[in-house]
C-alpha cells in the first residue's frame, strides 16, 4: 500500500473521532451551562475547559472574540479558523478520504461524503433553532455511522489497520485530556464527591464518554472521583478507557506485522504502554499523582503516533 | 434560409418510430413529465453522494460541479454497434500503426501519402521518442473516437483522442444510476452491459508490460491529484481495476526501474496508466517546472523498462490536420477500405482550401488543429459577423494552424430540458483498448449531449451534458 495512502487513511478516522470527541466535550459544557445553581465563573469555567480539552484555547484569545458561551460554541463547533473546530475535522476527513477514495468502500465514502455534504446546513438548522445539541447528536451519529461502516464493510488488511490505528490513538488522547482537565477537583481517596457542582461535574465526565451507565452497572455506587478514573484508565471493559485503546491498538499493528511478516520499533512501544497499564493499579496511579501519569500518558501517546507514522508512512 | 432538417434516432421525419426506440418512446408517452422531474433530481444527488464532480477550480462557486445528466438513455441497435465497433477497430488499429511508423522509419511520408512538414514541424510530434520501442509497440493503449450521426446510416468519425481521452467513468456511472433510477425499463430492454470495462482495461494494460516482467505486472493509476477536474474519473478507475492510484510524489527512479513508496518499502511498477500529459511526464525530460511527474522516467521508458500508456508522443494522431490523412491511412497500412468516414475537412494551409474557408465562414464550423475541449472553435452559422472578422484575422495570421468543416447536421434524441422532453444534438465517444495481442471494446460509451436548444456544442466545459447510451442486444 502507498505510504501516502495509508498517512491519508491514518488521519482520516483520526479527524472523524476526534469530530466526535469535540462533539462530546461541548455537549457536556452545554449541559453544565444549563445548570441552574452555577454561580459567578462556574459558566465560563465549563465552557473554558472545553477549549483547554480540545486544545484551542490560545488560538481562541488570539483571535478576540469575546468569551461568550455562543463564541466558543461557534469556535469550536463551526470556526474554519480553528483548524481543530468539528468543522474543520470533517473537512479534513472528507479531503483525506476523497485523496484516497479507492481504499474505501463505497459505503465508507458517501457516509463520509454526506457528511461533508450535509454539514452545513445542519449547522444553521440548529443555530436558527437555538438547539445546539441537535448538531451535537448529529456529528456524534455520523461519526458512530461512519466507524460503524468502516467495521463492517471495510476488508481487514492494512488499510484497516491503519485506519483503526488512527481511531484508538485519537481516542486514548481525548480521554486522557478529558480527565486530565478535571484532576484539580479530585478528592482524596475514598471520599465521596462533594457539593452538586462537583458531583454534577463527575457526573458529565462520565457522560462525556458514554460511561455514566457503566459506571453505575460495574461499581454500584455514587461517582467517586477516583473510582471514575480507574474507569477510565484502567478497566479493560470500558471501551473508550487508554487500557481499551491501548489493547486495540496493539491488536492492529499485530494485523500489520501479521500481513507484512515483521514487526516495526513502533510496536515494542506500544506493547510497553499497554502492558504498563495491565499491570497497574489505581493505587498506584493515585501516588504518582493523576495528573503527571495522566501527562506522561498523553506524551507517549504522541510518540506512538509518530513512531507509527515514522515506520509505516515514511513521512518522518 | 430554412431549418436544416436534423435526423432524429427516435422519430423518423414521417412520424415513425425507429424500431430500437420502441419500448423507450412508448415510456415516454406514458410517463408523466413531473416523473422526469423527480429523477433527474434524484440522480443529482446520487451523483452528489457517489461524488462523481467534475472539478472546476479558481471560477468561483461550487468547485465540485456535476456533469448535467439527462434520464432519458440513447439507444443503439446491436447493427449500428456492429458496424461502428469493426470500424473503430480499424481505425485505432491503423493509428497505432501510424504512430509506430512515425517514430520508426516515416514510411509514410517517404511514400507522400502524409507530408513530412505536418508532421516533423508539428508541436505534437516528439524528436525524444524517434526509435523508441514502447513495449507491445502500442502507443495509444485506450483511445477514444468522437463520431457523429447525420442520417440513418451516415456516422462521422469527428476526431481522434490517442491521447489521454477522458469520460469513461461518466459512462460507467451513467449505466449505475440508470440502473438505480429506473430497474424496469432495463427489464424491457435487452441492453448489452458495460462494467466489465474496468477488468478489459487491466488485461489491455498487463498485455503490454515490458518483456522482463514476469508473472503478474504491477499496475499504477498515475494521477495530477485531487484538483484535476478528471480526479475522480482517476480514482473510479483504479478502484475498478484494483490497482494503486498514485501522484508524482508517490513514484521515484531507481536504476533502471520506476518505484512506489509504500508502507513496506518502494516496490516496483511495470505498467503507469498516466493521466498526465507528456510535457509533465518527466521534468528532467519536458518542462522543468513540473512537479507533477517523475524525474528520470523517460530514461527508463526508453530503455522498455517501464510501460506508459498512453505511449508518449501520441498526440500526433490527435491533430485535427492529420486526421484528415486517416482514410488514406487505413488504406497504406491495412491495403483495406475505411470503415468509418471522415467528416469532409479544409486544411487552411492549402491554399485553395484557405480561400474557400475565408470565403465561406458563415457556413463552416473552423478548429484550431491542436484545440480540445470545444475551446477557440468558431461556429460560423451561430457566430456574429464580427467574431467571424476576428477569427478570419487569426486564421490569416497563421493558416496552418486551422481546419475547417461544414456545419454537421448532428441527430437528435429526445431530451428531459425545462420545457419537457424535446430533441437535442447529440455526439458520441466510444473506448477502445488495444494491446498488441487484442482489441477490447464494451458495448457503449459517452453521449454526450447539447442541453441548449439549437446548440451543437455538446462539451462539457461548454453547458454540455451526457447520457446513458444503451447498446441493445439481438
Amino acid at each position: 500500500m502507498l505510504s501516502r495512502t495509508a498517512n491519508n487513511i491514518y488521519w482520516l478516522s483520526r479527524y472523524m473521532e476526534r469530530a466526535e470527541n469535540l462533539a462530546r466535550i461541548l455537549e457536556v459544557a452545554d449541559r453544565m451551562s444549563k445548570m441552574p445553581n452555577l454561580e459567578g465563573e462556574g459558566h465560563y469555567s465549563e465552557w473554558r475547559s472545553a477549549m483547554i480539552i480540545s486544545g484551542c484555547e490560545p488560538l481562541f484569545e488570539e483571535s478576540g472574540l469575546p468569551a461568550d458561551a455562543v463564541a466558543i460554541v461557534d469556535f469550536i463547533a463551526r470556526s474554519e479558523e480553528n483548524p481543530s473546530s468539528i468543522y474543520c475535522c470533517i473537512q479534513a476527513a472528507r479531503e483525506n478520504g476523497r485523496a484516497v477514495r479507492t481504499k474505501l468502500t463505497t459505503e465508507m465514502w458517501e457516509t463520509l461524503n454526506d457528511t461533508w455534504l450535509g454539514l452545513e446546513q445542519r449547522w444553521n438548522d440548529a443555530k436558527r433553532r437555538g438547539e445546539i445539541r441537535a448538531f451535537l447528536d448529529w456529528v456524534k451519529e455520523r461519526s458512530t455511522l461512519f466507524r460503524g461502516t468502516l467495521y463492517g464493510t471495510m476488508l481487514r488488511d492494512e488499510a484497516y489497520y491503519f485506519s483503526r490505528l488512527g481511531t484508538f490513538l485519537e481516542r486514548a488522547d481525548n480521554t486522557a485530556r478529558i480527565l486530565d482537565v478535571k484532576y484539580h477537583v479530585l478528592l482524596p481517596e475514598g471520599e465521596d464527591v462533594g457539593g452538586g457542582v462537583d458531583h454534577y461535574q463527575w457526573m458529565t465526565v462520565l457522560r462525556a464518554v458514554s460511561a455514566l451507565r457503566s459506571y453505575h452497572y460495574l461499581y454500584r455506587e455514587n461517582p467517586k472521583p477516583w473510582k471514575i478514573a480507574e474507569l477510565l484508565v484502567l478497566r479493560r471493559e470500558m471501551p473508550r478507557s487508554l487500557i481499551s485503546c491501548m489493547g486495540e491498538i496493539v491488536a492492529n499493528l499485530e494485523g500489520l506485522a501479521e500481513q507484512y511478516g515483521g514487526r516495526s520499533p513502533s510496536h515494542r512501544l506500544a506493547g510497553k504502554m499497554f502492558s504498563e497499564l495491565k499491570f497497574t493499579s489505581a493505587e498506584e496511579v493515585f501516588q504518582g499523582g493523576l495528573h503527571e501519569f495522566l501527562t506522561k500518558f498523553i506524551s507517549r501517546n504522541n510518540r506512538l503516533g509518530e513512531d507509527i507514522t515514522r515506520d509505516y508512512m515514511f513521512t518522518g | 434560409m430554412t431549418e436544416p432538417a436534423f435526423f432524429d434516432e427516435m422519430t423518423l421525419a414521417d412520424g415513425a418510430v425507429r424500431p430500437a426506440y420502441k419500448e423507450l418512446s412508448d415510456w415516454l408517452t406514458s410517463t408523466p413529465a413531473e416523473q422526469f422531474r423527480l429523477k433527474r433530481r434524484e440522480a443529482d444527488i446520487l451523483f452528489r453522494r457517489l461524488g462523481i464532480t467534475f472539478a472546476v477550480y479558481g471560477e468561483g462557486g461550487d468547485p465540485e460541479r456535476l456533469i448535467p445528466f439527462d434520464v432519458i438513455p440513447r439507444v443503439l441497435s446491436a447493427l449500428e454497434w456492429a458496424y461502428m465497433q469493426k470500424g473503430l477497430e480499424q481505425r485505432v488499429r491503423t493509428l497505432n500503426a501510424f504512430i509506430w511508423d512515425i517514430y520508426h522509419d516515416q514510411e509514410i511520408l517517404k511514400a507522400g501519402v502524409v507530408p513530412e512538414a505536418l508532421i516533423l514541424k508539428n508541436s505534437s510530434y516528439l524528436p525524444e521518442m524517434q526509435g523508441v520501442d514502447p513495449p507491445g509497440g502500442i502507443y495509444s493503449h485506450i483511445s477514444g473516437i468522437d463520431m457523429v450521426r447525420v442520417g440513418e446510416n451516415d456516422f462521422y468519425v469527428l476526431e481522434d483522442n490517442c491521447r489521454t481521452p477522458s469520460g469513461v467513468s461518466y459512462m460507467l456511472e451513467n449505466r449505475e444510476v440508470m440502473m438505480r433510477l429506473f430497474p424496469a425499463l432495463f427489464s424491457q430492454h435487452r441492453v448489452a452491459p458495460v462494467d466489465e470495462y474496468g477488468d478489459y482495461l487491466v488485461q489491455t494494460l498487463r498485455e503490454c508490460a515490458p518483456r522482463h516482467v514476469e508473472g503478474e505486472a504491477t499496475v499504477a493509476i498515475l494521477t495530477p491529484g485531487i484538483f484535476n477536474s478528471a480526479y475522480f474519473e482517476h480514482s473510479f478507475l483504479a478502484d475498478q481495476m484494483g490497482v494503486e492510484l498514485v501522484e508524482g510524489q508517490d513514484l521515484f527512479v531507481e536504476g533502471e526501474s520506476v518505484f512506489m513508496r509504500t508502507t513496506q518499502g518502494p516496490k516496483q511498477v511495470d505498467v503507469i496508466y498516466r493521466r498526465i500529459d507528456d510535457a509533465f511526464i518527466d521534468p528532467l525530460t519536458f518542462n522543468p517546472e513540473s512537479a507533477l511527474g517523475v524525474p528520470g522516467l523517460m530514461n527508463v521508458y526508453r530503455a522498455g523498462r517501464i510501460t506508459l500508456a498512453n505511449g508518449v508522443g501520441a498526440g500526433i494522431a490527435d491533430d485535427k490536420a492529420v486526421y484528415t490523412y486517416v482514410p488514406a491511412m487505413v488504406k497504406f497500412y491495412l491495403g483495406e477500405e475505411p470503415i468509418l468516414k471522415n467528416v469532409p475537412t479544409y486544411r487552411c494551409a492549402d491554399q485553395d482550401s484557405l480561400a474557400y474557408v475565408l470565403d465561406n465562414l458563415a457556413e463552416l464550423v473552423v478548429k484550431e488543429v491542436h484545440g480540445s475541449g470545444g475551446y477557440g472553435m468558431l461556429v460560423g452559422p451561430k457566430a456574429s459577423q464580427a467574431e467571424r472578422e476576428a477569427y478570419a484575422a487569426r486564421i490569416k495570421a497563421d493558416p496552418s494552424d486551422f481546419i475547417a468543416q461544414p456545419t454537421l447536421a448532428l441527430s437528435t434524441c429526445p431530451t428531459h430540458v425545462e420545457e419537457g422532453v424535446a430533441p437535442r444534438h447529440v455526439d458520441f465517444r466510444p473506448f477502445v483498448l488495444s494491446s498488441g495481442a487484442s482489441i477490447r471494446m464494451v458495448k457503449g460509451g459517452l453521449t454526450r449531449v447539447a442541453l441548449k436548444s439549437g446548440s451543437l456544442v455538446v462539451n462539457s466545459s461548454q453547458g454540455g451534458g451526457t447520457k446513458d447510451t444503451w447498446v441493445l442486444e439481438e
